[in-house]
């Protein structure tokens, strides 16, 4: 096995072992989520007057999008910043890993969390509501875009965090509210234009713009412009991200 | 080509210097010792040669590779025992290990791990998850683990911190066995009789500066004073003073107990005489030598000070 194979491996494995905490629990907090909105909202928001997806099934890939983002990011940070704090970090740094598979790894290792998680969001909202996909390709290249991004936010808050706390405060105060004016529970198209304006400077609204037309083809702004932006700001954090473990800022002294 | 060569290297942590200019080498398959108190630099020198710190100026290399321009050749000819007792809670003994192996791309290890298992006595826990072994279990899983890739440079940061006796010379005697076979070992420790047992050679620092490196033998006849404690039976009040006028250097340590510091050991029977002649009967004599505590707390005493 390389370095890269074995670091991925054992990421994996990391989040695996405690899957119901990992995957069974953002899957349910989004079928909760489903559950609630959909009995408090689905006959007072129409999403698209024009068509038969009804605000449910407009749910479902907002929901499984926000899950994916969060367990990314969740992913590497943790994983990082437990490993940092708990001094066995060394037992990467120690090793002739280069810089390049030890970024790879970790966020293969979050993409895969994270795309679990909402196959799962998804998998299980059909049971309720039936999921069409209009573009398997949309789906999957805004699913692994987002991915990354959020496993490269991830990791960036693991190095830069000296205690829990700050990747909490990330999370909270960063993550969340990006996630939740992105779009997951409405269309942008319902807001007023100024709150429409807000949400265009989040790149967390064109994932899920791009992923949801993934599912029924309806996108709120140009495909073209989401891909661009998202490609963008994925290259942006990468390459961030990348540069820091290169530095190796706060990893080694 | 040396196993390890440190050349000027020197680290600060902002106004803190942790290592200054220091200099020297290590032989293939030399059992080096590297002493100093809390804060001599020690860690920070382990870490610099590790990696896992960057140095301000000066190169090191482990078996000729820089550890900055060739890091992946120098990391593979080096294997660190960490001074903090670190594991991942997620896996067992043996998974750790088997993770370790592949991060140094060995594909099949399972043969060599179960003899490190087998020599550090930890067969019985392979399959254990590491949050359930016992400090001492965890520090061999330390050891197991700088081992893995079979380097051909051992550092080991006070490996027997908090150890027991039983698991120190298991401990020891796997490493004596390592070194035999032509591993370079590099040991910090605070149990100096361990660095006087098992070191051929000795660096000492002390404020981040190298202030002595010898050879283990010339440390120990390096200040080859004697101490001798002699009992005496009787002490007649009278004589007391004259004993003492006879022996500058004498402290009394208790009643009738004296000890007397000698330059060699050929005049202690002189002392012995003149002691009887002056109406001293002897009770017990004993002769200590300084070992290398002592001669550690001398060479730090005698280094300057710092202050920044």
């Amino acid at each position: 096995m390389s370095g890269f194979s074995t670091l991925l491996l054992k990421e994996t494995l990391r989040f695996w072992k405690v899957g119901f905490q990992t995957i069974g629990a953002p899957v349910l907090t989004s079928l909760l989520y489903l559950l609630i909105f959909s009995h408090a909202l689905k006959n007072r928001i129409s999403v698209y007057p024009d068509s038969e997806i009804d605000y449910l099934t407009f749910l479902v890939p907002g929901l499984a999008m926000m899950s994916l983002l969060q367990n990314a990011f969740a992913n590497t940070s943790s994983s990082l910043a437990q490993s940092k704090m708990m001094g066995n970090i060394v037992f990467i740094l120690l090793t002739p890993i280069s810089h390049h598979a030890l970024f790879a790894a970790y966020i293969t290792a979050a993409c895969v969390r994270g795309l679990f998680v909402a196959a799962g969001v998804v998998v299980a909202a059909m049971f309720f509501v039936n999921v069409p996909i209009h573009n398997i390709f949309l789906v999957l290249f805004f699913g692994t875009c987002g991915g990354v991004m959020l496993a490269a936010l991830g990791l960036i808050a693991g190095i830069w965090a000296e205690k829990f706390d700050h990747i909490a405060a990330f999370q909270n105060f960063v993550i969340l509210p990006m996630t939740f004016l992105s779009g997951v529970f409405y269309s942008v198209q319902s807001l007023p234009p100024m709150w429409q304006t807000v949400s265009h400077v989040n790149p967390f609204f064109y994932l899920i713009d791009g992923f949801r037309a993934g599912f029924f083809g309806r996108p709120d702004v140009p495909l073209e412009l989401s891909i661009f932006v998202v490609s963008m700001v994925t290259v942006f954090l990468s390459l961030g991200c990348f540069s820091l473990i290169r530095s190796g800022y706060k990893l080694r002294g | 080509m040396p196993a390890l060569e440190i050349n000027r290297v020197s680290k600060s942590y902002g106004a803190l210097k942790a290592v200054r200019n220091v200099s020297f080498s290590v032989p293939r398959g030399e059992f080096f010792g590297l002493l100093g108190p809390n804060g001599a630099g020690k860690t920070t020198l382990i870490n610099s040669l590790a990696g896992l710190c960057r140095i301000d100026q000066g190169f090191i290399k482990v078996m000729g590779h820089d550890v900055k321009k060739n890091y992946q050749s120098a990391r593979r000819a080096l294997g660190v025992v960490p001074q903090e007792l670190v594991f991942d809670p997620f896996f067992t003994v043996r998974e750790t290990l088997t993770f370790q192996s592949g991060y140094f791309g060995i594909k099949s290890n399972d043969s060599w791990i179960d003899e490190i298992l087998d020599g550090l006595d930890l067969s019985e826990k392979s399959n254990a998850n590491m949050r359930s072994l016992s400090g001492g279990m965890k520090r061999r899983v330390l050891v197991a683990q700088a081992l893995v890739h079979r380097p051909p440079v051992i550092i080991l940061d006070e490996p027997t911190a908090g150890v027991d006796v039983d698991l120190r010379k298991n401990l020891w005697a796997f490493i004596q066995k390592l070194n035999d076979a032509g591993h370079t070992i590099v040991l910090t420790t605070h149990y100096l009789e361990e660095a006087e047992s098992l070191c051929s050679r000795i660096g000492m620092l002390k404020n981040g500066e190298l202030v002595c490196i010898e050879s283990t033998d010339r440390l120990l006849q390096r200040d080859k004073e004697c101490l001798v404690r002699v009992r005496v039976k009787t002490s007649p009040v009278k004589s007391m003073p004259a004993l003492e006028e006879m022996l500058s250097e004498t402290v009394c340590v208790d009643l009738g107990e004296y000890l007397i510091k000698v330059p060699n050991a050929s005049e202690i029977e002189g002392i012995l005489r003149r002691t009887r002649e002056l109406g001293f009967e002897i009770d017990a004599v004993e002769t200590e030598t300084e070992d290398l505590e002592d001669v550690f707390l001398s060479i730090m005493k005698a280094a300057p000070e710092r202050s920044e």
